[in-house]
């Protein structure tokens, strides 16, 4: 399991329901039924992920974020999980919305367009910026919505969600240190983890 | 001939109003029911599928429709699970159907037998469930019209079912594949041997009919990219100099997909009964489950408790994915715990019951991960588990 998936399994409270959008190989479901007890299932796009999940023994749909989300009832689940994906969604506002109407949390994390290395290579080179994280070139990535760490606490804000916690986190999936400064999570998280729920 | 019969003496009252009794359920069982009673897997058959899932079959000596499937270590591993699997009614393979006596006039009831529906198939399942002493079933499986069974249980007796899997199947049965249905119909009212669905007295049975009916059926079980992998233009060999008999000139040589579908009309006329073909198509085309629930199918599911899998097949055109998934979507309405695969496939609607690597991850899967949440006894320990059992009486 990545480090940040360990990060957001530590979030979820044993025996939990739990919906984990864009679940991948199944991993953290897999780690919530087994080691906390949780009722979680997945969403996933790709199918050939989604048959080995299933093949798996794990509750999980093909489906995505965009078209999916619409059909549960409101606070179906106690924690909604979208891992890496708010940037490569269609509409990432109206997303965050059903995310917080199926489930009484979200968790939320996504690729910080605000890193320091980012800001160096667009203001240095002109182009647009290729690193480890951000890896394949604008007329290609499926990252149609990037947005810094800044950018989405002011849509929180805007929308009226509660930030309930907020995690810097490293490309390997490390807590990073500076936990306690924004300004210094934007300009050094590569990856940013948020748990919200409604005020 | 002879199947394993269980008869309800006082029968079952019909949707229709008409009361079947007594009503004989043919069915076989694979494996061993636990002491616990709670390993149970009732099969749905399909349109002209039978009883018969895991062993030769008693007419035409070919292995069980599904028997790639269902077996020790298999998917549907009968080393852990109890499997059941009962002909439906309105059949020809044992349970009551348009081929049994009608009381009243002590012959068969040919095409007087009374209009059945997928409810009615269902309840009668339930009658051998509750014969067989089983509280809850593990889960309820079956593919295409097994498939409607199968969300007919769902929808009727969700506290009697844990997991269920309907495969290439729909919530109803679509206009299009009313309309295959009516066609294989004609074909056998058309048959000068059909004598009005009387053909047992006058000593015949409408083939050409069923035949045609099954011929037409079969090409919808299929897809254009499996018919072409498998036949393409191949003329059959031996056929493109001889000139078949009473056929003119145009028809000389034979095309190997019409060969094929030839064969598959043949055979199918040796095992089953026109009227049956009637009763159940029939019983097909008046499924609609959400007509029952204000046309909101995820009214048919709510709070449901059953864990459940669909599964579709990407070249099925008869049962097709967005069938499936707008299945899915209703199950997610009602707040049901849902997986849904699309398997890729070139092979159709037959799919499900070919060679599919991933279906069979897919069946073996769902099925070890809700053993899991049901708390079921692991497969691996048999010896423990035998000695609480009870080889079931039959």
């Amino acid at each position: 399991m990545r480090f940040d998936q360990k990060l957001i399994a530590d979030m979820i409270p044993d025996r939990s329901r739990v919906l984990d959008v864009g679940s991948g190989d199944g991993t953290l479901i897999d780690h919530l039924f087994h080691e906390k007890g949780c009722d979680a299932q997945g969403i996933e796009i790709d199918m050939r992920s989604v048959t080995r999940s299933v093949a798996h023994g794990l509750p999980v749909m093909q489906g995505d974020a965009d078209h999916d989300l619409a059909d549960y009832p409101a606070n179906r689940f106690d924690y909604v999980v979208l891992q890496r994906t708010l940037q490569a969604v269609e509409k990432p506002r109206e997303v965050l919305n059903q995310l917080l109407r199926i489930g009484r949390y979200a968790i939320v994390s996504f690729p910080n367009f605000g890193h320091w290395r980012l800001r160096w290579q667009l203001l240095r080179t002109g182009r647009m910026p290729m690193t480890p994280v951000w890896n394949t070139p604008w007329y290609m990535t499926p990252n149609i919505h990037p947005c810094t760490i800044y950018d989405f606490i002011a849509l929180c804000e805007a929308e009226n969600y509660k930030v309930e916690k907020w995690l810097a986190v490293r490309e390997d999936g490390c807590a990073a240190p500076f936990s306690r400064s924004l300004a210094l999570a934007n300009l050094f998280g590569e990856q940013a983890l948020f748990l919200l729920r409604k005020a | 001939m002879d199947h394993q019969i269980y008869t309800v003496t006082e029968g079952l009252a019909l949707q229709c109003g008409q009361t079947l009794a007594p009503l004989d359920i043919a069915y076989r069982t694979y494996g061993t029911l636990s002491s616990r009673r709670d390993n149970a897997i009732l099969i749905c058959h399909a349109l002209t599928g039978d009883q018969y899932v895991a062993e030769t079959h008693p007419v035409t000596g070919k292995p069980g429709w599904w028997e790639r499937m269902v077996g020790p270590g298999l998917p549907i591993d009968t080393d852990r699970f109890f499997v059941i699997c009962s002909n439906v009614l309105g059949g020809c393979m044992g349970t009551t159907g348009p081929l049994s006596l009608c009381p009243e006039t002590g012959k068969p009831w040919g095409r007087d037998f009374p209009s059945i529906t997928m409810q009615d198939i269902t309840e009668v399942q339930l009658k051998l469930v509750d014969h067989l002493g089983i509280k809850r079933l593990f889960a309820v499986i079956g593919g295409s019209m097994g498939g409607m069974q199968v969300l007919s249980w769902a929808a009727l007796h969700p506290e009697r079912v844990f997991a269920a899997m309907p495969i290439a199947t729909s919530a109803y049965q679509s206009a299009q594949n009313i309309a295959f249905n009516e066609v294989s119909r004609q074909a056998i009212f058309a048959d000068p041997d059909w004598h009005d669905g009387q053909y047992k007295a006058f000593g015949t049975i409408p083939a050409r009919g069923l035949g045609v009916a099954r011929m037409m059926a079969h090409i919808t079980y299929l897809s254009e990219k499996a018919l072409t992998r498998k036949f393409g233009r191949r003329i059959r060999e031996g056929t493109d100099a001889r000139q078949p008999e009473g056929m003119p000139l145009l028809f000389k040589g034979m095309f190997e997909v019409e060969s094929y579908l030839r064969h598959q009309g043949s055979s199918f006329v040796q095992r089953f009964d026109a009227n049956s073909y009637l009763t159940i198509s029939r019983a097909m085309d008046y499924f609609d489950l959400a007509a029952d629930y204000n046309d909101d199918l995820s009214e048919a599911f709510p709070h449901s408790p059953i864990r459940f899998c669909v599964v579709s097949f990407s070249s099925d055109w008869l049962f097709p994915t967005s069938q499936s998934r707008s299945l899915v979507r209703a199950l997610n309405r009602a707040g049901a715990n849902v997986s849904f695969v699309e398997i890729e496939t070139d092979r159709g609607h037959d799919a499900f019951l070919l060679e599919e690597p991933d279906f069979d991850r897919t069946i073996r899967g769902f099925l070890k991960g809700a053993a899991d949440h049901a708390g079921l006894q692991g497969g691996k320990n048999q010896d423990e588990r035998q000695k609480g059992a009870v080889r079931h009486a039959v």
